[in-house]
């Protein structure tokens, strides 16, 4: 074997053995990942996928902030038990605007991917705040706290411009509107609706946690799970144009 | 002969205080001005840390005498085990609270009145857990015994004066940010790459630093190869660095928040994550352990490796196959097939340089079984090869595609880790630490061999009452999510799953709970060892001091 005899050579040098360990490493992931940017069909085209609103962007990041993807994935396989019990399989397209995603690993509880509108907003409410009220065999921690804790916008704006840099589609009306947009959105019957809702194609405005006049943490994270997984219109979809 | 020397402050010295003291008012500036109070918190730790080591850094200048320490007295290696022995201790507590932790999540999801205050809740405390466990108690003893065994395989002082230092602290320092972070609400939400962006940058500087002292000292060896365990310790270092860099790009909001966005998102954020995740398994608790195994099986057994060329064989094959698997941990979601089918493939594939490092390790007992009925650190390592033979063969089992639309998402895949990281990853790091701590405190051999013994045995069955429960429930939840009734309705509902695994919850907080008490164990024998005088304790006096048998 005489390439085993040539070893001595990396094993005498520590920059020829660790410029040979790092090439080894690199080529399976470059071979992986960079296609990922460039290959067509690795999101889906669909069209009607939009950036979030500033209300269910911080409802958003008061799932993250919680931890509740290391309970419940966001992401349903084609198969078909899972899309029996939670809705058609998840698309690529449906995460485009995740800063992270939040796919998930594990299912202590259900799959949230399709959660919007499947239950009222009052179960919702009543649901986190005490989850065995309404599942006696859950075993999800309690939430009540966000129904006492103020949305805190102050940093909305800072958020929006992150996200515009990394490629979300938000004007400068939306970034300019963000802290307006965020109390139309929890007002039921407020003027704004409309106007919001042709920025956001889709958004409803109402006051999620039944707490007028505030706008509560739990209104945020109530107004992001109720538009989770309804943004694609599944009976006018083409699975078979996306086939990758 | 002790020369005259005027002493003088050496560039390291003058730089290090000088970036010390500048960062601790720049961190209290920012501390001053944070928006959120949690922020607040972790900034001015990070000041008054700064400030401290500072204050250290002068005060340790002026006690030193006006030499530094030689690289060799006598023509000896003057080896420098400080960091070491501060290393060695920091991985033992955060071992502590990452498995108290653990034992605590796994009873909350067996109670969930535990989680009684937002704080404590499941989703905040369980990255606590996984990053105490791994970064913490593996980390540590990781970056504990490279500085050991480059040393000693080297026969050459540790590089750097301060820069060891510089690692051990500013490495622990990552570690408290991120893991008093986490109940506060500060996280990324990558798994197993949670810290947030400050946090992330400081473990950015560490592992440079690391790097750059772990080839420094191979620079300076006296042996003309590298030994086999500083190959893996290598790719250990350089690998992390690759992987942090590009799972971790994120933009800040501001200066004075926590909160940041990363550069990727949806279906490219995935991927870079498992790959990543996948490869922090691959990098962080596997090639580096083995490098563990390759110094400290073949010292315990006082016999040499069994096989060099299988050792560069699996070595290569092991580093050069392990980056593509990452995909297997997102089979059949909305990541193109493509993708998913090379990482089913390549995990399968993966078994066999796997299987080499068992293999090399076990092997290198061939004469030297009979140590296993008399040295209970020993069979420790021995049975820690044992489980990661057994964990990579379930690995690539779960990698194909039709065993893996049953096994994701549920339990099986945390019995998995579980396996992997208290049977593999735990216990080699207690054969490890059980070898080093004698050796690091100049004592001649452990307080008791018999105390081994019972953290042997009660954890072991531990172990086992944890990966078999949770199999039984992975496999059981995977069953009924599928299962059809006469009339092709799903039969179950979710929650009648989550009501089915529920003794097994139990079952395995009482695995946890008996794996923990063999740590405990572990530390009252270790705290015996480092501080009872060794003359008070006779070979009649030392518990369990193992009587001298023939061989048979």
């Amino acid at each position: 074997m005489s390439l085993m005899s040539k070893h001595y050579i990396l094993e005498k040098n520590v920059i020829l053995l660790a410029v040979a360990a790092v090439l080894a490493v690199a080529i399976g992931g470059l071979v992986e990942i960079v296609p990922l940017f460039y290959v067509k069909g690795t999101i889906e085209k669909v069209g009607s996928i939009r950036p979030y609103t500033p209300l269910e962007l911080e409802g958003r990041d008061i799932y993250v902030r919680e931890g509740c993807y290391l309970c419940h994935s966001q992401m349903i396989r084609p198969l078909r038990d899972e899309v029996e019990r939670y809705g058609h399989y998840s698309l690529a397209a449906e995460s485009m605007y995740d800063h992270p995603f939040q796919w998930g690993s594990k299912r202590i509880g259900p799959d949230l991917a399709r959660i919007g509108g499947k239950y009222s907003d009052d179960w919702h409410r009543q649901h986190l705040k005490d989850p065995r009220s309404v599942v006696p065999e859950s075993i999800m921690p309690r939430f009540g706290f966000l129904f006492h804790t103020d949305l805190d916008t102050s940093d909305i704006v800072a958020k929006m411009k992150v996200q515009r840099l990394l490629g979300t589609p938000y004007t400068q009306a939306d970034i300019d509107d963000a802290k307006k947009d965020i109390v139309t959105q929890d007002t039921d019957n407020s003027d704004g609706a409309a106007d919001l809702a042709k920025r956001y194609p889709g958004a409803k405005s109402r006051d999620y946690a039944g707490l007028p006049r505030h706008v509560t943490e739990a209104d945020a994270l109530i107004a992001y799970l109720q538009m989770l997984g309804t943004e694609v219109n599944f009976k006018t979809y083409d699975d078979k144009a996306n086939i990758r | 002969m002790q020369q005259s020397v005027t002493k003088k402050i050496t560039t390291g010295e003058l730089i290090g205080f000088v970036l010390l003291a500048a960062f601790a008012v720049f961190a209290t500036f920012v501390s001053a001005k944070a928006w959120t109070p949690a922020y607040a918190f972790q900034t001015s730790i990070m000041a008054w840390t700064a400030a401290v080591c500072a204050f250290l850094v002068i005060r340790n200048y002026y006690n030193r005498p006006a030499q530094l320490p030689p690289r060799e007295i006598d023509g000896k290696p003057n080896y420098y085990m400080s960091p070491v022995r501060f290393l060695t201790v920091a991985s033992i507590v955060w071992g502590l609270i990452g498995m108290t932790v653990g034992l605590y999540i796994a009873l909350e999801l067996a109670y969930p009145h535990l989680n009684f205050v937002q704080y404590v809740n499941f989703g905040r405390l369980r990255p606590s857990h996984t990053n105490s466990v791994i970064f913490g108690f593996g980390g540590n003893i990781l970056i504990g015994t490279s500085f050991y065994v480059v040393q000693r395989t080297s026969r050459a002082r540790l590089a750097g004066y301060l820069a060891p230092w510089f690692v051990a602290i500013g490495y622990n320092l990552f570690l408290v940010l991120a893991i008093s972070g986490y109940p506060l609400g500060i996280t990324a939400s990558k798994e197993y790459a949670e810290p947030e962006w400050y946090q992330k940058l400081l473990l950015t500087v560490v592992w440079v630093t690391y790097l750059v002292v772990f080839v420094g000292t191979l620079m300076r060896r006296a042996e003309p190869h590298i030994y086999v365990a500083n190959w893996f310790y290598l790719s250990f270092i350089l690998t992390i660095a690759v992987l942090h860099l590009f799972n971790s790009p994120t933009v800040p909001i501001s200066l004075f928040s926590s909160k940041s966005y990363i550069v990727w998102s949806g279906v490219q954020d995935a991927m870079f994550e498992w790959w990543y995740g996948h490869n922090a398994v691959a990098f962080f608790l596997t090639v580096p352990f083995l490098a563990m195994m390759y110094y400290f099986v073949p010292k315990r057994a006082n016999r040499p490796i069994y096989s060099y060329r299988l050792s560069i064989v699996h070595f290569w094959a092991l580093i050069f196959i392990y980056i593509w698997a990452g995909p297997h941990h997102l089979i059949y979601t909305a990541l193109p097939d493509w993708v998913q089918t090379l990482g089913m493939v390549f995990s399968i594939v993966l078994w066999m340089p796997s299987w080499g490092g068992m293999i090399n390790g076990l092997m290198t007992l061939s004469g030297a079984w009979d140590k296993l009925r008399t040295d209970p650190v020993l069979r420790m390592m021995v049975v820690a090869l044992a489980f990661y033979g057994m964990a990579t063969f379930e690995g690539p089992v779960m990698a194909i595609k039709e065993v893996n639309a049953l096994t994701h998402y549920t339990d099986w895949v945390i019995g998995h880790v579980h396996s992997g990281s208290l049977g593999w990853v735990a216990y080699i790091s207690f054969g490890a630490i059980y070898c080093m701590v004698p050796w690091l405190w100049n004592r001649r051999e452990l307080y008791s061999l018999k105390l081994v013994n019972w953290h042997f045995w009660i954890s072991t069955m531990g172990i086992v009452l944890y990966i078999s429960s949770m199999w039984v429930a992975g496999i059981m939840e995977g069953l009924m999510w599928r299962s059809y009734n006469k009339l092709g309705f799903l039969q179950y509902s979710f929650v009648d799953t989550v009501q089915a695994v529920h003794p097994l919850y139990v079952l395995r907080a009482l695995g946890g709970a008996m794996f923990l008490t063999g740590v405990l164990i572990m530390v009252y024998n270790l705290w015996m060892t480092i501080t009872v005088d060794e003359l008070s304790l006779t070979q009649a006096g030392r518990p369990g001091a193992p009587a001298l048998v023939p061989a048979e």
